[in-house]
């Protein structure tokens, strides 16, 4: 193992900021679910969703404390997993 | 080099004795030896219901079974060949033995993982077994399971879907086993330019595993989910999409396509050089044509959907996107033939694989530009042009790859000597049956035969009769290539260390490799084919006669 590399262990404090940050999100997707934003409905949706995942990604798996390579291994998968999605939206859309 | 015990006669965990030592081993090459036996069992089964499915072919109405039972052969044939040989051969057996020692590691970076892989690699084979006989018979889909008519058949296909989803896990955890080790377990003195190229194949193969393999596996659930709670989505009367399957289908299994044949290129790129006795051309142009292809191989799944009713703008994006592919499969052609160029040749029942290769794959890969070009793929959608131009590839292709590597590494792997007369009979007379086997098909596809049809208007009879002639043939000659290995092990002619005049660092360890691998420190190479010592070595031989 790289001598760079520590073992990141978070305080609790902050371990419960994320997830009372995680709660509160999730108020957010239920009160936004009540308000008919037409278009936006799905949008607004998703993002609160990403939101939410980056912070669990970030914090709670570690990946904002991880080396280049992890870093780099998950960027590739969001760049695989967006490529299947627009490239099926070809379809799709122009059917 | 000093006296080492082969790791056969050193069990690891050291405690393990008898068959544990083997069904419990963390060894990578005991593992990679077990995958062997595995894969070669169902390789042959593989062939012998291929044979048979021509054989049925071979004359016009019922020869041997009927319509029922030959859709399930066909079936059990593809998804045995696919999903139990042809994904995890290579990289799982050379993979697993070789990729450690070729990076001077002395076993993978999970070595529990890749037992665990082997089990779930065992058991995906054992679920497609007892598919056979549960339920009502064994899917008659084909491999590829498409819809609707996998959720509404009354074939066990939900239990054969379970059986590619276990062995999907398994082919994945190795890509994750691989990529992890080649991160961390490399010989600090080798840089990413210094990794040889079987290596470099199988870091691109890792990824794609790591990455489109959940794609099958989360499809192949929605299967099983549609066919127990019909939720419909891929059925049009409750707003779901069919071609979405098709979609989500295809962009793992064209990609998958990839991790079968770039280990077999990671194979002739080692094999090429050390007959040739040169420095392999394009040694970067190779590696980075790997990464190439394994990114640009997952951008083209729709290519297999030209007739399927997906939009126009699609089958044009999907074309283009297409013919990008073949740009850095001919880097790799170009490359190994611009080695031997010059090189003094030496002749082995390896190398003789290795041109076979080549000569079948190109064929193959230029039969593909036929079916990338939507215009000409409209008109031999499939058709036996498709299974001739899928079998030119993935069998002329991987299949003689996997063959090569057996000749090339078999004396490393068991530290024993073969025959190479019969290598070399074997060898012609299975791509010689393989030519008589699949051009056929190629002429019976552009007249119009449509494949996987039990049953064949009477002007192709003559076709699918020499085609039948050509696969005994072919047969004939795999089958005589194994026996020739296996009979080594009652001949027991030793193998030396470096029996080829390799370069890589699997040619400095002792053969068989002891078990952590490497009697001395591993001495890396600024170059990983320099050739100048092998050359003066042989030279001196020479001066001295």
């Amino acid at each position: 193992m790289g001598a760079h590399e520590e073992h990141h262990i978070l305080s609790y404090g902050k371990l419960a900021a994320v997830l009372a940050g995680l709660l509160a999100l999730t108020l957010v997707t239920i009160g936004v679910s009540y308000v008919d934003l037409g278009f936006w409905n799905v949008p607004v949706a998703l993002t609160i969703a990403s939101t939410k995942v980056t912070l669990v990604l970030l914090f709670f798996m570690h990946l904002k404390y991880e080396g280049k390579a992890i870093t780099w291994s998950f960027i590739a998968t969001i760049f695989f997993l967006a490529i299947m999605i627009t490239f099926t939206f070809w379809d799709v859309a122009f059917r | 080099m000093s006296e080492s015990i082969s790791f056969f006669n050193t069990p690891s965990p050291a405690h393990l004795k008898g068959m544990k030592a083997w069904l419990l081993t963390h060894d990578h090459k005991r593992l990679a030896l077990m995958y062997m036996w595995a894969v070669l069992f169902w390789f042959s089964l593989g062939m012998i219901i291929g044979l048979l499915v021509r054989t049925e072919l071979m004359t016009q109405g019922k020869t041997i079974v009927g319509a029922d039972v030959y859709n399930a052969m066909f079936t059990l044939h593809g998804v045995i060949m696919i999903f139990l040989f042809i994904i995890p051969a290579i990289p799982a057996i050379f993979g697993n033995f070789f990729l450690p020692i070729q990076i001077g590691a002395d076993d993978v970076f999970f070595p529990r993982l890749n037992l665990f892989s082997w089990y779930l690699y065992m058991f995906g084979g054992l679920l497609a077994v007892i598919s056979l006989v549960t339920g009502q018979g064994f899917a008659d889909t084909g491999w590829t399971f498409y819809v609707p008519f996998s959720v509404t058949t009354e074939r066990n296909v939900s239990l054969t879907v379970s059986a590619a989803f276990i062995l999907g896990m398994s082919s994945m955890l190795t890509g994750l086993n691989f990529v992890t080790t080649v991160h961390r377990m490399r010989d600090k003195a080798m840089g990413w330019m210094q990794i040889p190229l079987f290596t470099w194949s199988l870091y691109a193969t890792a990824w794609v595993q790591i990455l489109a393999t959940p794609v099958i596996s989360i499809t192949l659930v929605l299967v099983v989910f549609e066919r127990v709670f019909s939720i419909g989505l891929f059925d049009p009367d409750k707003g779901g999409d069919p071609i979405l399957y098709q979609h989500l289908f295809w962009m793992y299994s064209h990609p998958a396509v990839y991790i079968m044949i770039l280990p077999g290129m990671g194979v002739i790129s080692e094999i090429i050089p050390v007959f040739s006795r040169k420095a392999i051309f394009g040694y970067k142009a190779i590696a980075g044509s790997s990464m190439a292809i394994a990114i640009a191989g997952s951008l083209v799944w729709a290519h297999h959907m030209y007739t399927s009713g997906m939009s126009d703008v699609s089958v044009f994006i999907f074309s283009l996107l297409t013919f990008l592919v073949a740009i850095p499969s001919a880097v790799k052609v170009f490359s190994w033939v611009s080695t031997m160029y010059k090189g003094s040749i030496e002749m082995n029942p390896a190398l003789l694989l290795s041109l076979m290769f080549i000569y079948l794959f190109t064929v193959g890969g230029l039969t593909g530009l036929v079916l990338g070009a939507a215009g000409t793929d409209i008109h031999v959608h499939d058709t036996y042009f498709v299974v001739a131009h899928f079998h030119f590839v993935m069998f002329g292709g991987t299949g003689f790859a996997f063959f090569a590597a057996l000749h090339y590494w078999w004396p490393k792997m068991f530290g024993i000597m073969y025959d190479f007369k019969k290598a070399y009979v074997g060898a012609v007379c299975a791509c010689v049956g393989f030519l008589f086997h699949y051009v056929p098909m190629f002429i019976l596809g552009l007249q119009g035969m449509p494949r996987r049809y039990y049953d064949y208007l009477p002007q192709y009879e003559s076709g699918n009769f020499s085609a039948g002639l050509g696969g005994y043939l072919m047969v004939f000659g795999v089958f005589l290539m194994f026996y020739n290995l296996f009979m080594s092990f009652k001949k027991r002619t030793p193998a030396s260390v470096n029996p080829w005049g390799g370069t890589t660092l699997e040619w400095s360890v002792p053969s068989p490799p002891p078990m952590e691998n490497f009697v001395e420190p591993p001495h890396v190479k600024d170059y990983p084919y320099d050739f100048s010592e092998i050359v003066a070595e042989s030279q001196k031989v020479k001066g001295k006669e």
